[in-house]
């Protein structure tokens, strides 16, 4: 430990506030607007949504989350999570690390792509699955055509009722794409500020190439992967646009949260509506919440380190 | 052992013998939505008391012309329940999931109901909106769906239409002038019917919603009667929402029969009471002198003899550059 390190503490309240020159009407208008702000923004809104949804009392707010059809799409949503989070955490972290750790060709492009799902609506992303695997698309036309190369596949596919979009499949597929950028993104800053001076250190010891990822890399990546984690989650559960277009709104079947909402709330039911979306806001609520303990986790990981 | 497998194996089919789970996907448009849940409890019921067959009817609804883009692009319905025959066309002809003379299977042209176009204003008529002409006036803001997405909104295109053609002997220039002077009172396109109800009861946007009968007396019963009145224009459009079973699908499903049965039972005695509790006007006479008192007596022009067929008016009016496209622009 060198007494320098000390400074990296935070500073104290006298001399944080020297930061600025500002004259104290400017700093508590500013906090001001913020406030202001955030309340007309977020805390009304959240409010509300609470107060809607228990408008006609806990038991109809029960009744609502009890009902078969709302069943099926949290069934539907959490399914959707529960494949799309892992495969783009393990998607995310190879990614990272090539981008981070490895020089190649090709790895502006690698970064572009993976950029891809934020900066395409997701409308556009859902009718793209539409256009590739529709009854007008490639995969129909293969289906439904007179004579398809490779007849016994065509013929697999028929028999099995193979289906992705209108169906479980596509909603998957089109939570992954949209939720695929959020775990690289959030490790590959985080990868390329560390450098890669330990992982040389370790293989220059005689790790393996796994020894390396498992014991130096991945404790290091640890908070950034949970926050990127929490989320690819979050936006998974809560996706509308794109699912609406693969969807096909079955109700019962393909009817994921946020679809069960527009549903109900075009059913009249407002009270409904805003109990399932009740779910929603909790979530974010949640994820809020984790990710604060994470962060302060990180930060104190990187505080130990600094004293070590 | 396998004695006792082969046992369940037999008690397996024996049980599955006797009541089959049969399940169906009606895709519809977008205020059939209580229609088809009162509808489908009635349906199962009468199926399982004729045949002992269990049957669950799965509902989809948005935008009639949404909704059959889903079927045309693999959405699997075994049957549609769409607010207007070209739709359904579409999917004959997009799609070729069942023959172009769909129509012809089923009485009355395949639609067991028909609607019109009618008005919804707030309580008391602030506006005082009487007919077509004050939809027009300058201080009117309107309410209605996208002709493009919506069928609902296409028949109140027509309606709106039939009555300028009318007014003005026929000539078009006039008619067009009359649309264009409408869509300008218009500040949102929902679209779908359903989305433009809520735009007008629930947000309280505009003056007059242009609505189907049916979700027109649906929101008053919803939102409460002393919330909105109807306005019953001088003239307008009868609207034709046909049925048809997806011949393609169904055979894959192996639901044929059950699924044309489900549309046949529409025109039965019960099939025709749920309709016109739901406000959709029964083809049966009998049943329709009976709820005479739910619907207001108008003029009703048909599609036919003002536009000729579906395919002449879609072509005019809705399809890209057509006269909507010419006439329609955003408001900010």
């Amino acid at each position: 430990m060198t007494p320098a390190a000390t400074t990296f503490h935070v500073p104290h309240r006298a001399s944080q506030r020297r930061v600025t020159g500002e004259p104290p009407f400017v700093r508590r208008a500013l906090i001001g607007v913020a406030l202001v702000f955030l309340s007309l923004f977020l805390f009304i809104p959240l409010i509300s949504v609470f107060a809607q949804a228990f408008a006609k009392g806990v038991g109809f707010y029960f009744h609502t989350l009890n009902d078969p059809m709302a069943w099926s799409a949290i069934k539907l949503t959490l399914y959707a999570a529960a494949i799309a989070v892992p495969l783009n955490c393990v998607f995310g972290v190879c990614a990272a690390w090539a981008i981070a750790k490895f020089d190649f060709r090709g790895k502006n492009i690698l970064l572009t792509l993976i950029d891809l799902p934020f900066s395409v609506s997701p409308v556009i992303a859902g009718l793209i699955y539409v256009l590739v695997f529709g009854a007008q698309g490639w995969l129909g036309l293969y289906m439904n055509a007179d004579n398809p190369k490779f007849p016994w596949l065509a013929n697999w596919l028929n028999d099995h009722n193979f289906k992705i979009i209108f169906a479980v499949p596509g909603i998957v597929l089109a939570t992954i794409f949209v939720t695929f950028p959020f775990v690289a993104r959030e490790l590959i800053p985080l990868m390329q500020a560390q450098g890669r001076n330990e992982e040389e250190a370790a293989r220059v010891l005689g790790a393996s190439g796994w020894q390396t990822f498992w014991r130096v890399t991945l404790p290091n990546i640890k908070w950034g992967l949970i926050y990127g984690v929490i989320l690819c989650n979050a936006r998974a559960m809560g996706e509308f646009g794109a699912v609406s277009v693969v969807s096909g709104k079955i109700r019962g079947q393909t009817n994921t949260i946020p679809l069960h909402i527009e549903a109900l709330y075009d059913d009249y039911n407002f009270t409904g509506a805003f109990a399932v979306a009740s779910l929603l806001a909790l979530l974010a609520l949640v994820t809020l919440g984790i990710k604060t303990w994470v962060e302060h986790q990180q930060a104190k990981q990187e505080q130990t380190e600094i004293v070590q | 052992m396998k004695t006792l497998f082969n046992l369940v194996l037999l008690a397996a089919f024996a049980l599955s013998a006797n009541a089959k789970e049969i399940k169906l996907l009606n895709v519809s448009y977008d205020p059939t939505r209580e229609l088809y849940v009162e509808y489908n409890a009635a349906f199962a019921k009468y199926w399982k008391a004729k045949t002992g067959d269990d049957v669950t009817v799965s509902q989809s609804h948005g935008g009639s012309g949404k909704q059959a883009q889903a079927v045309i692009n693999g959405l699997e319905a075994d049957v549609v329940t769409l607010a207007l025959a070209y739709d359904i066309d579409a999917i004959s002809q997009q799609a070729r999931l069942l023959p172009a003379d769909w129509q012809k299977r089923l009485p009355n042209d395949s639609t067991p109901y028909t609607s019109t176009i009618v008005f919804l204003v707030r309580k008391g008529n602030p506006k005082n909106i009487k007919d077509w002409d004050d939809v027009i006036r300058k201080d009117v803001s309107v309410v209605v769906a996208n002709p493009k997405t919506s069928g609902g909104a296409r028949w109140a295109y027509l309606a709106a239409y039939a009555y300028a053609l009318e007014k003005n002997n026929h000539d078009d220039t006039a008619a067009r002038s009359f649309i264009t002077k409408l869509y300008k009172n218009v500040p949102v396109l929902d679209s779908g019917a359903r989305g433009s109800t809520v735009t007008f009861a629930k947000n309280g946007i505009g003056d007059v919603l242009l609505a189907w009968e049916n979700e027109a007396h649906l929101a008053l019963k919803e939102f409460g009667a002393d919330k909105f009145e109807i306005v019953t224009p001088s003239l307008s459009i009868l609207a034709e929402p046909p049925v048809a079973v997806v011949d393609k699908n169904a055979k894959r499903h192996h639901t044929t029969e059950v699924a044309t049965e489900y549309l046949k039972y529409l025109y039965s005695d019960e099939g025709q009471e749920i309709a016109a509790n739901n406000f959709y006007r029964p083809r049966n006479e009998a049943i329709a002198a009976k709820y005479a008192s739910n619907f207001t007596q108008l003029r009703l022009v048909t599609l036919e003899s003002e536009f000729g067929s579906w395919a002449n008016a879609q072509q005019t009016h809705f399809a890209d550059g057509g006269v909507f496209d010419q006439i329609y622009q955003p408001q900010n």
